[in-house]
């Protein structure tokens, strides 16, 4: 190893260790927060103990003992109606993004094995479909499901009415606007050619504007606050708004990175959209669906601070692990591995803080919609993750990288930890904002089954058989044609999946369609997937 | 007020860090890569046709980056070339080094098929040449003429792929992108490898465990 890797290594890995040891001495020395004190935050007083989502017949609603107490409750019943119609904006238009994403990735997963379907329109070949299942499911469905939740989190976690929240509703015009132009870019042929920047970076700069027009109100309404402590929450909702818009105009700056290099930035950006962005949405969300519905605080708030900084530091150099065994300096794709082991330690902690607080409440999963989809989003990111960091070994990279196993190992992330962490969020948040409950417990039954056995089936086929595709890929005596033939059952079964899991979003969309049309009886009770047999018959 | 702005700026400093790092670095090391002399600019049209791989999304399904054969002994016995070094890509914009091999790699295309013809026919249906390819056809990127006149490109389809009247000819774009497979041949012997001094010979040994 020459000289000037070694100390480019060391000089990172001093830095990095410096940083972690600086936080956890700030920590010991409460330098950051109250510890556990500020973990209760998210509970207006004498709340703690009670589910915001009474997944217990036998809880009565919270609305406070003393008249102290129920001002707090009604209080944030104020601030959750103040962002209404910046969350509706956001939410409405994630639900049309995810309903148009399916379909493309379903038509791209069907020509994967029925080569001649749709070839006839350039419009709709494959190579262009792909991109726009892509980014319509990013940019359209997480990242703007995810903005209209942080919007609906922020007055809450600052318990104080959102400020400027016209500047949230004109940026989600603009987002649709960016996102219309530049599906419609690629389907014209005018992608910009890199995964995950399809986009032409004259589109881009509308999501740079619609982004900031979202970070205005979070500035406003965060001087406005009425809270001592910072929920571990809006740690990672304005961190993840800090992040997005710089990473985003760094990897769009036109012409800026030409040949290799372009790789390198591409795909650092590529992974810190997942993991600057979409991750610290997720867990942030799952860090306050969890408590609130259990009624109990997160069992250790310093751990999910260390969680929270170790993140960034770890999570922010990994994207080089996308380029292992390729034309790029060594000690880079090296920086990118060493950090995507380490970011076992933020994905450890957030697995203690979440499943341990889940310990001994798992009877709630069989009757909040929202704590199932969250919970399991949360479990998911612990495995996703786990997979995420072996999957960088350059020993289980040289099999997993080029074949289906990586694309599997997308959509686990993407979907069954993220995706499921925004549907319970939007099953919790939709009730608050229209004063009406959800009209029928069986779509939302039904939408949990076709998704979950869908991105089961989805993952299972395409892991073993991206596993086994990569091994015969480094066996040049198994000619090229026989791998392929022996993915196609695999190709299949994803098709199934991706079917179930349309099928899925179908459901949702049109339960959600009818929950902002008032459909279904008036009712005071939450729709949960048990009802509430044991109250009716006391 | 305070502590809100210090996890932002903390957030945004740790992203500046990452960028110098994985943006700033390895681009300053990179672009000071010495280009092959055997390497030839892309002419005009290979350009055109290197837009069309780009707008019909090729990437999605083939990479153009072999890798050493001491850490991933298929790629060079599948007869896909010599691992690639960041100086074969100095004419690259946008890179497509690819993520996926759903199709093979196609960094040497040129060099295992050099027929225009093969790639053509290839083209307009994958399955007229390879059995069981599930690669798309490209129909678009055709026309179907009854009599082809001076100056077209035609291209014979064995039956039952073609027309059952007429002929098949290519468009400019068909042509520009066959002629882009054609120039993706990097058979001339590396250049420097991927180190930072110059006079160090095992960086191969340095690149894969």
């Amino acid at each position: 190893m020459t000289p000037t890797i070694a100390i480019l290594l060391i000089i990172t890995f001093v830095l990095s260790t410096v940083g972690l040891l600086l936080l956890i001495w700030t920590i010991a020395n409460n330098q950051f927060s109250h510890g556990q004190a500020a973990a209760r935050t998210i509970f207006s007083p004498g709340e703690e103990g009670h589910s915001e989502d009474r997944a217990r017949p036998a809880d009565e609603p919270f609305t406070g003992d003393t008249s102290e107490q129920a001002q707090a409750i009604e209080a944030r019943w104020t601030a959750d109606q103040s962002s209404r119609t910046a969350v509706l904006t956001w939410l409405s238009s994630s639900v049309f993004w995810l309903l148009l994403g399916s379909f493309f990735g379903l038509a791209s997963s069907i020509k994967m094995h029925l080569p001649e379907f749709l070839t006839a329109s350039e419009f709709l070949t494959f190579g262009r479909i792909r991109p726009v299942h892509l980014n319509a499911v990013t940019y359209g469905w997480a990242s703007m499901a995810g903005i209209g939740v942080a919007l609906f989190l922020i007055p809450r976690l600052f318990k104080t009415s959102l400020v400027g929240g016209k500047y949230a509703v004109i940026g989600g015009f603009i987002w649709n606007i960016g996102l219309i132009l530049g599906l419609s870019a690629i389907t014209l042929g005018l992608s910009d050619g890199e995964e995950w920047l399809e986009f032409p970076w004259q589109v881009d700069l509308l999501f740079v504007v619609g982004g900031a027009m979202c970070a205005a109100p979070l500035l406003l309404t965060a001087a406005n606050r009425n809270v001592e402590h910072l929920y571990v929450t809006s740690w990672y909702l304005m961190a993840a708004l800090v992040w997005f818009p710089i990473l985003f105009l760094i990897a769009n700056l036109p012409f800026a990175f030409p040949g290799a290099s372009g790789a390198t930035v591409n795909w650092w950006f590529a992974h810190n959209v997942l993991g600057l962005w979409v991750t610290p949405i997720g867990i942030g969300i799952a860090y306050y669906m969890i408590p609130k519905i259990l009624g109990r605080p997160i069992i250790s708030y310093q751990l999910s601070l260390i969680g929270f900084w170790s993140l960034a530091l770890f999570y922010s150099q990994v994207g080089i692990h996308h380029l292992i065994g390729g034309p790029i300096p060594t000690w880079l794709v090296t920086l990118s591995i060493v950090h995507s082991v380490m970011m076992s330690i933020p994905v450890i902690t957030v697995a203690i803080n979440h499943h341990g607080t889940m310990m001994g409440n798992f009877g709630r999963l069989k009757d909040s919609p929202t704590l199932r989809f969250v919970w399991i989003g949360a479990l998911m990111y612990t495995v996703a993750s786990l997979q995420g960091s072996m999957e960088a070994l350059r020993s289980i990279n040289v099999i997993t990288h080029f074949t289906h196993y990586t694309v599997a190992h997308a959509h686990l992330g993407m979907y069954a930890f993220l995706s499921f962490i925004l549907f319970g969020a939007v099953y919790f948040i939709m009730p608050r904002l229209t004063n009406w409950e959800w009209p029928w417990r069986k779509l939302i039954s039904l939408h949990f089954w076709l998704v979950s056995i869908g991105i089961l089936i989805y993952v299972v086929s395409l892991t073993v058989a991206g596993w086994k595709q990569g091994v015969a890929l480094l066996d040049a005596a198994m000619p090229f044609m026989d791998i392929v033939k022996m993915t196609l059952p695999a190709l299949q079964a994803r098709t199934l999946g991706g079917a179930l899991m349309t099928l899925g979003h179908l459901v949702f969309a049109f339960h959600f369609i009818a929950m902002l049309m008032r459909q279904g009886a008036a009712t005071e009770q939450p729709t949960l997937f048990r009802p509430a047999i044991k109250e009716n018959a006391q | 007020m305070k502590r809100a702005l210090a996890i932002m700026v903390g957030a945004a400093l740790i992203l500046l860090l990452a960028t110098l790092t994985l943006v700033v670095m390895p681009y300053l090391q990179m672009s000071a890569e010495q280009v092959p002399p055997d390497l030839k600019p892309y002419t005009e049209q290979q350009q055109r046709g290197r837009q069309v791989y780009i707008a019909n999304g090729c990437v999605y399904c083939h990479s153009q980056q072999p890798r050493d054969p001491s850490f991933a002994p298929g790629d060079k016995a599948r007869g896909w070339g010599r691992p690639s070094v960041p100086g074969d890509y100095a004419y690259d914009e946008p890179h497509l080094l690819g993520t996926m091999r759903t199709g093979p790699d196609l960094f040497n295309i040129g060099a295992r098929q050099p027929s225009i013809d093969w790639q053509l026919m290839h083209l307009y249906n994958p399955r007229a040449i390879i059995k069981g390819s599930i690669m798309p056809s490209y129909p678009f990127l055709f026309r179907h003429v009854d009599e082809p006149v001076e100056g077209d490109k035609v291209v014979n389809i064995p039956p039952p792929y073609g027309p059952e009247s007429g002929k098949i000819v290519a468009t400019e774009d068909a042509l520009a992108l066959a002629e882009y497979m054609l120039a993706l041949d990097h058979t001339y012997p590396a250049p420097t490898l991927p180190t930072l001094p110059p006079k160090t010979d095992e960086p191969k040994e340095n690149r894969a465990p």
